[in-house]
């Protein structure tokens, strides 16, 4: 009994920013049989040949794909398909995870993250992570965004770091409605608040890619909107990569999409062609709803 | 006749609710019979010890007669602590009671007096050596006996055989009441004195004094030791066979029976180490032993409830595993730890088996001065007095239990006080 939805309609597709959009490029000079721009010009991360297992189970196969500068990349696929898996591979979460095995390459501007002269901490920094569910820390709003800077000591002093939490709230457009409010706990705000916090507290230590985790699937349409819109601004300094459910929030908010089944990365194009032109016939069935 | 689905309901519905009532009835007997336990508990434990916080004083005339004071007229410190402070007593029931001349019913009527009241004369001469040569009215502890007789404990129907104080002695008794020379006043002595073979000079500071020192002594050792081998294995040892051992092994010493803790702690702490006997030091190890598995697992537990979006929130930011505990994860389980604890000082506070293999049942009459001092615990000062014949320690028994029963309270008190005050919600 499948209902048949139609296609995702773009009205909007990835709202046009000053930052020039990637350009993908076809070339592929490693062993995938993902369809689409997998690679572009010039990425900030690159991923090849990533498998990840948790105990004997496979979660990801073979998965390879760029990130460029400045761009929202947004993951879609049926539940269980292994975004958050592969989300948290690019930050080494999976370190976290006992059962967890990674295997692959992974770069962030060069450098392998998996090697072993590479500092997770300095990785985290640099690759921060919001997640599904606004997690602020249960101490005030302005300890929430000073944390990262202070234990990474970015700031020489109180001015500089009130200086850092000002601007990392106001990025995050909350600082009109904190502001009064920025030794209260970070925990009496509301969700979309304290999602925004989280994305001020992420982007405070200045990091270059961002990765978000369903961000907004705790939220309500109106605080789901204030945070793409946000996306959509944090994208002239930050990469993004997005997992979402919504297929209009990832038209709305990225340039590219990567479309995830079993553990497989079937797809990749620019937001605006897979919506409207999948290439994979797994791609067009999920899209128009078929299963997922 | 066909029965729809809300008519099956409904027939079922008269039992569901039964069971429902049935259930709660249950559980309601249960609440009653608990309450009634510990009613019954506080009504008999009340109504035998409250008498204690009083004791029966006698009014003296004394005469502090210099010739035996101080018969030189030196008032050297030394003579004056050395004289023999008993005749000055002595003088006065004999003045007293003139009547009474028979050597053996004088002896009787001067142990009306606890031998207690010499030292407070030798301290009143030693603080205000003008008082020798004047007579001065002083309020002094009667004997137990005198006090049991007041307080209605003994029965006067008794056949005198079987009596502690015969008629005379009553006689005696009656009169001193009957001139307004008896009276019972707060039992100061019970707050502020070690043990004494004399009910009327016991108290329970010495062992206050002793429990405090072991459980001061257990504190700095086990909690330190729970929350660090609690955050070890909760955070960052691997899990694999050994730590699954270690964790097993742990769950099993919470249940070992505590005297074995005691055993233990004689054979390694006083026959291999040496250790001073009946010390508050020894005890403490010993409590720390016997407490260390229930600070670890509350712990433990307490670590395990911090919700794993708080962790990973931090290790997102970049922090490290250190940090991660030590700036978020401890924070949020401190309560519950000192909770954990409080709760296993509680216990360790009411136990008295491992203490008594370590020889912290000796009769001590200082009240210890250090945690290398010989003293005994509060529970095992009950425990000694309740094995005495006096009537008289029945009731200081009591009062003991009663004192031991409010530290109790006061320490569970303040573990629902910290674990409501710092419940996080997320
Ligand atoms: N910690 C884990 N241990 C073992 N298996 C796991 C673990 N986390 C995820 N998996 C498995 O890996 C696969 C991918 O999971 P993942 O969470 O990445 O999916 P997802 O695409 O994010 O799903 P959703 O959209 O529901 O969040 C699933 O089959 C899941 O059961
Ligand atoms: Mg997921």
């Amino acid at each position: 009994m499948l209902n048949q939805k139609p296609a995702v309609r773009l009205e909007n597709p990835a709202k046009t920013n000053d930052v020039s959009p990637p350009s993908p490029v076809q070339n592929r000079e490693f062993d995938s049989k993902t369809v689409g721009c997998v690679t572009v010009d010039k990425p900030i991360m690159t991923t090849r040949n990533v498998d990840v297992y948790y105990g004997g189970k496979q979660a990801i196969i073979n998965v390879s794909i760029d990130i460029a500068y400045n761009e929202v990349l947004s993951m879609i696929g049926p539940s269980g398909c292994g975004k958050s898996t592969f989300l948290r591979c690019l930050n080494r979460m999976n370190d976290t995870i006992e059962s967890a095995h990674v295997t692959g390459k992974i770069e962030l501007e060069g450098h392998d993250i998996y090697d072993k002269k590479t500092d997770v901490v300095t990785l985290r920094a640099r690759v921060g992570m919001v997640f599904q569910k606004p997690n602020p820390f249960p101490k005030s709003v302005y300890e929430n965004v000073a944390y990262g800077p202070r234990i990474h000591g970015l700031a020489r002093n109180h001015t500089e770091l009130d200086e850092i939490v000002q601007t990392s709230l106001l990025r995050a457009g909350l600082w009109d409605e904190v502001k009064d409010r920025l030794s209260q706990p970070g925990t009496g705000l509301s969700g979309g608040q304290q999602q925004r916090l989280c994305i001020a507290r992420c982007i405070a230590v200045n990091p270059d890619v961002i990765l978000m985790d369903e961000p907004c699937s705790a939220l309500d349409p109106i605080a789901t909107a204030r945070i793409e819109e946000l996306m959509d601004e944090l994208r002239q300094n930050y990469s993004i990569v997005i997992v979402t459910h919504s297929m209009q929030q990832a038209a709305r908010v990225s340039q590219r999409t990567a479309y995830f089944h079993l553990g497989d990365l079937i797809e990749v194009g620019e937001t605006s062609n897979i919506f409207t032109n999948p290439q994979d016939k797994l791609t067009e069935d999920y899209l128009t709803g078929r299963f997922g | 006749m066909t029965m729809t689905t809300a008519d099956k309901i409904q027939a079922n519905l008269k039992k569901r609710y039964a069971a429902e009532r049935r259930f709660r009835s249950y559980g309601l007997a249960s609440v009653a019979i608990g309450l009634a336990a510990l009613l019954l508990l506080f009504i008999s434990i009340i109504g035998k010890g409250y008498t204690a916080f009083q004791q029966t004083y006698v009014k003296l005339e004394v005469q502090f007669d210099e010739a035996i004071i101080d018969p030189q007229g030196t008032r050297d410190p030394q003579i004056l602590a050395r004289a023999d402070y008993g005749k000055l007593i002595k003088k006065t029931m004999r003045k007293r009671f003139p009547d009474v001349t028979n050597r053996r019913d004088r002896r009787n009527l001067y142990k009306l007096v606890s031998p207690g009241a010499v030292f407070s004369i030798q301290d009143m001469v030693r603080n205000d050596p003008g008082l020798i040569g004047t007579t001065q009215t002083i309020w002094v502890p009667a004997d137990d006996d005198v006090d049991m007789l007041i307080k209605g404990y003994i029965n006067r129907d008794e056949p005198e055989s079987d009596r502690r104080l015969k008629d005379k002695e009553i006689a005696w008794i009656d009169a001193l009441a009957a001139s307004d020379s008896l009276e019972k006043r707060f039992n100061k002595t019970f707050f502020t004195a070690g043990d004494s073979r004399e009910p009327e000079l016991a108290g329970i500071w010495g062992a206050v004094v002793g429990s405090f020192y072991t459980l001061l002594v257990t504190l700095v050792l086990s909690f330190p030791i729970g929350v660090s081998a609690a955050v070890y294995l909760q955070e960052f040892a691997p899990r694999n066979r050994w730590t699954d051992l270690i964790e097993v092994n742990i769950n099993n010493l919470a249940a070992v029976p505590s005297i074995v803790f005691g055993l233990l702690g004689l054979s390694v702490f006083l026959n291999f180490m040496a250790l001073p006997r009946s010390a508050p030091l020894v005890g403490g190890l010993v409590l720390s032993l016997m407490t260390l598995p229930t600070v670890i697992i509350a712990s433990r537990a307490s670590l395990q409830s911090v919700p794993p979006s708080i962790r990973e929130g931090a290790l997102g930011m970049g922090a490290s595993q250190m940090q991660m505990v030590a700036h978020h994860v401890l924070p949020l389980a401190m309560p519950g730890m000192l909770t954990g604890t409080i709760i296993g000082m509680a216990r360790a506070l009411g136990e008295s088996a491992p203490l008594l293999m370590i020889g912290m049942v000796a009769f001590i009459v200082n009240v210890p001065e250090g945690p290398l001092d010989p003293s005994t615990v509060l529970p095992v000062q009950i425990y000694l007095w309740a094995d005495t014949p006096e009537r008289a320690f029945v009731e200081r028994t009591s009062a003991a239990t009663l004192v031991l029963l409010a530290f109790l309270v006061v320490m569970n008190g303040a573990a629902v006080w910290l674990r409501k005050r710092f419940e996080q919600r997320w």
